[in-house]
């Protein structure tokens, strides 16, 4: 499967973010690198079909998605378990060792409000890793994270991700040698 | 009261709370005192719980809708400002004496469940709409999981206070239209022949079935919010 964007463009209140992208997302992990405020979020939006691009086309985006949000957008009264329940409509069988391998319980009851920023963060990444998705659109999923949890998000981004598309919109590209890097450099 | 009911012949206009309880006492034994209250509560809770639909509904439908909810302002804004008994007999040529008590209540419960609801709504969360959309998430889930929690700390604010109006409004449309064996009814028979012991055991038992109908709705609504979500 594989993603196609061409003339991208997208501007907001007059201000040009993306002006003509062209760009194929193969199988496998492809990096959207780029300053803050320089269109990342926005390329992820458009392909997740939340906003409409000015001009352009976008081709084989229209399947299912996992996706990590600029915010973890979780439901801050439920534990983990409601959220992956609200989200996936289940509690997946192999949640419990994917939680586990991020630092995480699958069995812990207190709402995720009382978690950490980082442990939210986690349960975010753990809920798109889980969905039954065809493509990965991951919007700086590692914000809070320190080295090490880094590094397991990302062992495990590669492990859930093969064999699809993964978007990474990141400005730290350490561990992330030899990946495709789609550089937007804003105007 | 205690005092007015000591002057000489006072006791005739308003009656002491000795004597109102005492006449409540003697009431309630009787079949015709707890067929007027089930009559009236009926019919009363009947509207209201008529009105906590349709404004639910009602809101729902209009939260996403600018056109729906200008449609619904002007009627919803006459209802909150005009006098209850314009309604009442404005309705009494429409309707007969005993589904009007039950239309007066919903029709006063109706603005504030509809333009709490409607509030609630209107702060949903775009960004967990926004995930809901991604992840595929249907209908069902969405409403129990990202509407109800928002909505129903509005609707139960919202019910609290429709559920003292609608007592208000709904025993105010029995004494006008006196459909027999309800509380309204034996208000007005209270005023006509001066039974103000009559009077006061009858508010008494209104004030009470109000307090008793708000206790346990409010309860099931808290159940609702506790449960809310997936």
């Amino acid at each position: 499967m594989e993603i196609y964007v061409e003339g991208l463009c997208k501007s907001y209140g007059g201000r040009p973010v993306l002006t003509g992208l062209t760009a194929v997302f193969r199988p496998g992990i492809t990096c959207i690198a780029a300053p803050s405020g320089t269109g990342k979020t926005t390329l992820l939006r458009l392909l997740l079909g939340l906003e409409r691009p000015d001009a352009g086309t976008i081709r084989g985006a229209d399947c299912r998605w996992g996706a990590v949000f600029q915010e973890d957008r979780l439901l801050e009264n439920l534990p983990a378990a409601g959220n992956l329940r609200f989200a996936l409509g289940e509690v997946p069988g192999e949640a419990g060792k994917l939680l586990a391998r991020l630092g995480l319980e699958l069995g812990d009851a207190r709402p995720v409000r009382e978690w950490s920023g980082g442990m939210k963060r986690r349960l975010a990444l753990a809920r798109a890793l889980l969905a039954p998705g065809e493509a990965l659109a991951l919007d700086e999923p590692f914000t809070g994270l320190d080295g090490e949890n880094r590094k397991r998000c990302l062992e495990l981004i590669r492990e859930r991700g093969e064999g699809k598309p993964v978007l990474l919109a990141t400005h730290d590209l350490a561990g992330l040698e030899g990946a495709p890097v789609v550089r937007l450099v804003g105007r | 009261m205690a005092l007015a009911a000591a002057v000489p012949g006072g006791a005739l206009l308003l009656a002491s709370p000795l004597q109102a309880a005492l006449r409540l006492l003697e009431l309630l034994p009787s079949t015709a005192f707890w067929r007027a209250v089930g009559n009236s509560s009926a019919r009363i809770f009947g509207g209201f719980l008529m009105a906590c639909a349709l404004g639910t509904l009602l809101a729902a439908l209009a939260a996403g809708r600018p056109w729906l909810q200008d449609l619904l302002a002007p009627p919803v804004a006459a209802v909150k400002a005009a006098p209850v008994a314009s309604f009442i007999i404005l309705a009494l040529v429409w309707l007969d004496a005993e589904s009007l008590s039950r239309f007066i209540s919903a029709l006063m419960v109706f603005p504030p469940v509809y333009l709490n609801v409607l509030a609630g709504l209107r702060e949903t969360d775009p960004k967990l709409l926004e995930l809901a959309r991604v992840y595929r998430i249907p209908l069902g889930r969405r409403i129990w999981g990202i509407y109800a929690p928002q909505a129903l700390p509005y609707f139960r604010s919202a019910s609290s206070l429709a559920l003292g109006l609608c007592w208000k409004a709904g025993t105010a449309a029995e004494v006008i239209g006196l459909p027999p064996g309800t509380i309204g009814e034996r208000l007005y028979t209270a005023k006509i022949y001066l039974q103000t012991p009559d009077l006061f055991a009858w508010t008494a038992v209104i004030l009470a079935l109000a307090a008793v109908f708000e206790r346990l709705f409010l309860a099931a609504v808290d159940g609702l919010m506790g449960k809310a979500g997936p």
